[in-house]
């Protein structure tokens, strides 16, 4: 029998995610993926998986899982949170063996929002339309068109398991002091310049309205030019920052909509995606304006620091296993605290 | 199909948006689906994915792959030649149950304009339509061609669900809805015909550039014609072949 993972308990946002969905935007489908790429790139590069392959995200929680029939590699990388494996603390941001029937605990992140389990072998739950992931208000992918809940079981594809030493990774940090960069327009002509002024100048808060769909952000309105708030609908982005009526910005992320009938009056750079994704509700951004070829040279660096990611993982100290898992668990959150 | 100066728009590191106008036209639409079609025969490297609206052509770019401000340019160069005639779409017959509980807003409509609800289905049902783009959820078709006396806008408060299959306008658009959602628009039927289908081929029924007309079916028809729908059969009527 091949292994599997049970949920004994899990946090309502905890999702199947693979690369996402794509070549169905013209049909009005966003392709959904992992809030946090990285994150997601980084567990799978730590259990020798493909960056893309699917695992399991959660959103501001956790679960309680028990092995079946393994044993079963995993790594969770992403925001900090919490693990036990039977009882005892055990790092994140590094690979880790459970055994047939035991149990990890996650806990809710000390900081951040999304963090991704990724499992060696994958998990072998059939795709739809191309993608394992979960697009919410679709009802399309994950389990059953639906996040995990207790009972689920996950076959898990027969690992590639090897007595090779466990392996970890240096968190990339979120950058929390740092602001969030943004190229102007399409439709920053629909805003006054006292309305991008706004966006440029003021710290905004993450709204009670933040989903995989969108973060709605509170403070000073962003004020709209003559001709309204109403715009002939056309495409969006993931970063594309829409504002309604209200003159509160959103900006939206991976279940998107495809299409908007706001103005945009700009789009944070592929590459801080997951810097907006990893607020919870109550933080505070602030936005900088860069140009396109500053957002098209970070893009480029971001995706070579994933192509590279299966060859950064470094050993961890067979011996010293325990001892040191629990350490880095220390280290990883300190440093986050230090540099976010 | 001469040159109507498209504008080039910014969306990040992503994609490119190239506007050809600002209105619900469909001169304008015809020149964003014609373009679409030029993009696909270019095939330029560097392109993910387009989506076509009423007035503009978004274009969805692997920024590793080419350099978005040089895409942009050449996808300029592409939109300012000639550009062939959009493609003779599909023509669709979708059936309609209008009014009542699958209609809820047909009264008021009907009352706004001073029409009776028999005249604003008539109205409703005359033009062939065509779909001007896919959007918003999986499957949403919003068309061009609505009578313009019936043109109406949003309601003031949306309504946090509207049923799968809802058949609706807001200002001068109509809207075939696939799946529940909120919705500010009014709701003046309801079709079986699933627009979004996984596991059926084709998943998605309806394409930018396809026509589509409405046919009036009786409310007892319902049953039957959904579960058909739900089953997998289109339900919608092939006009055209």
């Amino acid at each position: 029998m091949n292994a599997a993972l049970v949920v004994i308990a899990c946090g309502a946002a905890t999702t199947l995610q693979d690369g996402g969905r794509r070549g169905y935007l013209r049909y009005g489908l966003s392709a959904s993926g992992p809030m946090d790429r990285l994150a997601h790139a980084a567990a799978n590069a730590l259990v020798g998986n493909p960056v893309d392959a699917p695992a399991i995200e959660f959103g501001l929680g956790g679960g309680r899982f028990r092995i079946e029939g393994g044993p079963v590699r995993l790594a969770l990388a992403g925001a900090p949170c919490p693990m036990r494996r039977d009882g005892e603390p055990v790092a994140h941001h590094r690979s880790l063996v459970l055994r047939e029937g035991s149990e990890l605990s996650i806990d809710r992140p000390c900081q951040g929002v999304f963090a991704t389990l990724a499992l060696a072998g994958g998990i072998a739950v059939a795709g739809v339309m191309g993608s394992v992931s979960l697009h919410f208000r679709a009802a399309l992918g994950g389990l059953d068109g639906r996040p995990l809940r207790a009972g689920d079981r996950l076959p898990l594809r027969p690992p590639p398991l090897s007595g090779e030493a466990e392996r970890c990774l240096d968190p990339v940090p979120v950058e929390r002091d740092r602001p969030i960069r943004i190229v102007l327009g399409p439709q920053e002509d629909r805003f006054t310049k006292g309305g991008i002024d706004t966006l440029l100048n003021a710290a905004f808060t993450v709204s009670n309205r933040a989903d995989r769909m969108g973060y709605q952000f509170d403070g000073p309105e962003i004020e709209h030019g003559g001709d309204g708030f109403n715009i002939v609908s056309d495409g969006t982005v993931a970063g594309s920052i829409q504002v309604p009526g209200s003159g509160r910005p959103i900006v939206l992320l991976a279940d998107r909509q495809t299409t908007g009938g706001y103005p945009k009056i700009a789009t944070v750079i592929s590459a801080d995606l997951r810097r907006v994704a990893q607020r919870r509700p109550g933080e505070t951004v602030r936005f900088e304006a860069v140009s396109l070829q500053e957002a098209v040279r970070l893009a480029r660096e971001r995706a070579a620091v994933i192509a590279a990611l299966p060859t950064l993982p470094k050993p961890v100290a067979g011996e010293a296993d325990r001892l040191l898992g629990a350490n880095l668990a220390g280290n990883a959150v300190d440093a986050l605290d230090e540099q976010d | 199909m001469t040159c109507r100066h498209p504008r080039l728009l910014t969306c990040g590191d992503t994609a490119i948006t190239i506007e050809f106008g600002d209105a619900i036209d469909a001169g304008l639409n015809a020149a964003v689906l014609a373009l679409d079609a030029r993009l696909a025969e270019a095939a330029l490297p560097g392109v993910v994915e387009t989506v076509p609206t009423y007035r503009s052509l978004t274009v969805h770019c692997d920024p590793v792959a080419a350099d978005p401000a040089e895409l942009a340019q050449a996808i300029l160069r592409l939109a300012c030649s000639d550009l062939p005639s959009p493609r003779a779409g599909r023509i669709w017959r979708i059936p309609v149950v209008y009014g009542g509980e699958f209609g809820v807003d047909l009264g008021a409509v009907a009352k706004h304009h001073g029409l009776s609800p028999d005249a604003v289905i008539a109205r409703h049902v005359e033009p062939e339509y065509r779909v001007a783009m896919l959007g918003f959820l999986p499957g949403y078709a919003y068309l061009s061609g609505l009578d313009p006396a019936l043109a109406l806008s949003r309601r003031p408060a949306s309504r946090p669900t509207t049923p799968a299959g809802t058949i609706s306008i807001g200002g001068a658009q109509a809207l075939v809805a696939s799946i529940a959602a909120p919705s500010g628009w009014h709701l003046l039927g309801r079709t079986p015909v699933r627009s979004f289908m996984p596991g059926r081929d084709p998943i998605f029924l309806l394409e930018p550039g396809d026509g589509v007309c409405f046919e009036p079916v009786d409310p007892g028809r319902w049953d039957a014609l959904d579960r058909a729908a739900a089953a997998g059969e289109l339900v919608a009527e092939r006009l055209d072949a």
